[in-house]
């Protein structure tokens, strides 16, 4: 059995003794090393030692049911549900919990399992206040086939009619409503561990546990980030995002508005699931013809701006560049960029000192906002007040993001709403449509074409990809020396990957790099960028050029508003789906984008970091802090 | 930033057990319960000070405080009755006890009196399950509590 890949190092993890794996060195299958003898359900198999009951059992599919173990956290052991018998053993035992080392004996569905487990599921329903058909996670909660699966036919422990706590729906992107929690803390694992973020803990004990933020205060009270990591763990519906979908929907009824809307790259490779396909595959073409049919006036493609981001953010590093070789500046390198915006709000909290390092260009979904409510407004003669600008994102930070006051360039609001995956396919659910059999069709221009360095935005390493092949290319005329442009040194899983690209010559004008070697790092999860942060304070990252983060584990296509669940191998799919696609386009370097060319001719005549640039496509960051200060105090309905 | 490892080495310079400067999350109760025992409660302020000088977060902080009964994330009045509530003492009438302290007082149990004088609490087992109903008053344990010797406690507190 493989190790587990998790999104962060266990050796490294800050996370409480109690709340790590069991680490027991394991020997791959096959291999020669300590194995021992389990019998379950009377099948015998030899398994690695240290290898737990539920993962011997998934080994021969034999399927034990769990709550609150999830593939990307470590192993909690708290809801009980996965309880087996193990011979010689007084009690039922909770297998994710149990690694062999003897051989035993396992009987996963005994008459004291089955009635164990029962009884388990209906003490959690006990203290789940149940509105299924209200609830954001009907169909597709855990928790409720749970109930189904394990035949809990009445509430024997009793059932709360009445919510006991208020709803926190004060954050701009994630909703809690503890009434439904059922305390399996995998948000807190998350939100700890996966994240290190550190908002939500189980607080008191006993029968008056709850999960909380720091004083019970309201989630935009707190240091959250929006991620939404939480929201893609949570078993029930007691964490979902904010959900724009009925204002969407009067704007595209009311036929004065010009709706348009822009879809990001991970959503298209993810949302088939929500239609029942496999993860990764594709379904881009038919996602166009369904938005069409919904009533967007225009469907435009975020990638057009995600070239833009790489022309600005890349002139802007190789102007920092000239600063610091030539001009000797003192200028904060490496640069971090600034797509994602949980990580951009991790810093300001977290780092506020550091946001120099920060690249000024908007994030993508920022820029198009700016951008349609200007130059495409002006070339299509239309009133901007009327434009409602949309946006599909894999990401429920984003929906704090165009919240933002700052983001106002255009002198409208950039972008009035953002909505996850999961909102749209619901969205397209209600028109009944059937997606993934729709007719294929293409993007409206000018805001339509996006290159393929574009497109693997959505991946981890796929930005710092994207820079690489447009600078190398501006710097030495060349193209990047890879087989089919594919820079695999930033590709992969790993938490923090890095890479050196040596400059042997360069052209007149960046003479200065010639013998320069860009080294470059790439993080993803704000674990890893902590860790990034914690070797730039300790003065580590002097030789390095350019550093990618993203908040979310495996980049934007493990966001906070994709298709519940996640795990690791969907992630991976998810991205090989975006490469796959990426190598049939006709144009894969950003700037070889003809509309980007268009626009720097049309419009921001000034080129890359002009004027026009820096007024429309970039930013100011808010040094936020650590601090939580004093505010209201979310109240306890009823007591427990 | 080593401002409560400056607390606790002022307080006993000799004592080892107050030598805790390795800034470890282990270290978190031992600080804690030091603070408690300045103060009374544990702040706010102090929460935020504690987890950034061990480099945790501090809702985890806010979790260990308010997991242990005896440590205050409130200011608390200047003496605490603990009504134990465990089971032996729940069927020896604890809660009658209970609403006995909650009429002599005036107050609601978790609450304190308006002169901030006392508090009172209710507490699982204090290890005083042969003398149920116990009662902990600041740090004596009273045991097989009566309704005169509720009337005596508060009486005794009041002076």
């Amino acid at each position: 059995m493989d190790k587990k890949k998790r999104p962060f190092s266990e050796k490294t993890s800050r996370a409480p003794v109690s709340q790590r794996p069991q680490s027991f060195e394991k020997t791959a299958k096959g291999a020669l090393g300590a194995t021992v003898k389990v019998i379950i359900d009377d099948i015998e198999l030899h398994v690695p030692m240290g290898t737990t009951i539920l993962e011997a059992a998934k080994s021969i599919n034999v399927n034990i049911p769990t709550l609150c173990q999830h593939d990307d956290l470590c192993l909690a052991g708290v809801c009980r549900v996965c309880i087996v018998e193990v011979e010689d053993q007084k009690t039922l035992q909770a297998s994710c919990a149990y690694p062999i080392t003897v051989p035993i004996k396992v009987k996963t569905y005994s008459p004291k399992v089955r009635r164990g487990r029962r009884n388990i599921i209906q003490l959690l329903l006990r203290n789940h206040y149940g509105e299924c058909y209200s609830c954001s996670k009907n169909n597709n909660c855990e928790l409720q086939s749970l109930a189904k699966e394990y035949g809990v036919k009445s509430y024997t422990f009793g059932h709360i009619e009445e919510p006991r706590y208020e709803q926190d729906n004060s954050s701009y992107s994630v909703e809690r409503d503890m009434n439904k929690c059922v305390l399996c803390r995998r948000c807190v694992r998350t939100c700890i561990d996966l994240q290190e973020v550190g908002v939500l803990e189980a607080v008191e004990k006993g029968a008056e546990t709850r999960i909380a933020t720091y004083l019970d205060k309201p989630l935009n009270d707190v240091i959250c980030i929006n991620c939404g990591q939480c929201i893609n763990r949570c078993p029930t519906g007691a964490l979902k995002a904010k959900d724009p979908a009925e204002e969407v929907w009067a704007a595209i009824d009311d036929p004065a508005k010009h709706v348009i809307i822009q879809t990001a790259p991970s959503p298209r490779a993810a949302i088939g699931e929500e239609f029942g396909l496999a993860p990764g595959t594709s379904v881009t073409k038919q996602l166009n013809t369904a938005l069409r049919r919904m009533g967007f006036d225009k469907v435009f493609d975020t990638n057009f701006t995600a070239d833009l981001t790489i022309m600005e953010e890349g002139t802007e590093l190789l102007l920092k560049l000239r600063d610091v070789l030539v001009n000797k500046k003192k200028i904060a390198l490496p640069q971090f960029t600034s797509c994602s915006p949980g990580w951009v709000k991790y810093i300001e909290h977290f780092y506020p000192d550091k946001l120099g390092h920060v690249s000024t260009a908007k994030s993508p979904q920022q820029m198009f906002g700016a951008i349609v409510k200007t130059w495409y407004a002006e070339r299509e003669g239309i009133d901007p007040a009327d434009i409602v600008s949309v946006s599909l994102m894999p990401c429920s930070a984003k929906k704090f993001e165009c919240e933002r006051p700052e983001m106002d360039d255009s002198g409208f609001k950039d972008v009035d709403f953002a909505l996850t995956t999961r909102e749209l396919a619901g969205m397209i659910k209600e028109c009944g449509m059937d997606l993934p059999n729709l007719p294929k069709s293409e993007f409206d221009n000018p805001l339509g074409t996006g290159t393929g360095a574009a497109l693997i935005f959505g991946t981890t390493g796929g930005v710092m990809e994207a820079a690489i092949r447009t600078v190398y290319e501006i710097v030495t005329g060349e193209e990047v020396p890879f087989n089919k442009l594919r820079v695999t040194p930033v590709r992969g899983t790993e938490g923090i990957r890095e890479a050196a690209l040596p400059v042997k010559k360069a052209k007149k004008e960046w003479k200065f790099l010639e013998g320069v070697t860009l080294k470059v790092m790439v993080g993803h999860g704000t674990a890893n960028a902590k860790k990034i942060m914690d070797m730039l304070c300790r003065g580590e990252l002097s030789g390095y050029h350019f550093i990618e983060i993203m908040a979310c584990p495996g980049g934007c296509l493990g966001g906070g508003g994709q298709p519940i669940p996640t795990s690791p191998e969907i992630r991976e799919a998810r991205a090989k789906a975006i490469y796959k696609e990426e190598e049939g386009l006709p144009y894969r370097k950003s700037h070889e984008n003809p509309f980007i060319k268009l626009i720097y001719k049309e419009f921001l005549k000034e080129g890359p970091c002009g004027d026009l640039s820096h007024k429309l496509l970039h930013t100011k960051y808010t040094p936020r802090g650590k601090w939580i200060g004093k505010k209201k105090v979310a109240k306890r309905l009823i007591a427990v | 930033m080593a401002k409560y490892c400056a607390v606790g080495k002022r307080a006993d310079k000799d004592s080892k057990e107050y030598n805790i400067c390795d800034e470890s999350r282990s270290e978190l109760l031992p600080i804690l319960e030091k603070i408690q025992d300045k103060r009374g409660y544990i702040s706010d302020k102090d929460m935020q000070q504690i987890a950034d000088r061990l480099g945790i977060h501090p809702v985890e902080v806010y979790s260990v405080v308010t997991f242990y009964s005896f440590l205050n994330s409130e200011k608390a009045g200047k003496h605490t009755i603990r009504v134990s509530n465990c089971i032996s003492s729940v069927m020896k009438g604890s809660k009658r006890i209970v609403r006995e302290f909650e009429k002599e007082l005036g107050i609601n149990i978790g609450e304190t009196t308006r002169d901030k004088k006392i508090t009172l609490k209710e507490i699982s087992c204090i290890g005083m399950c042969d003398l149920a109903p116990a009662v902990m008053v600041d740090s004596q344990l009273v045991g097989r509590v009566t309704t005169q010797k509720v009337k005596d406690i508060v009486k005794e507190l009041k002076r």
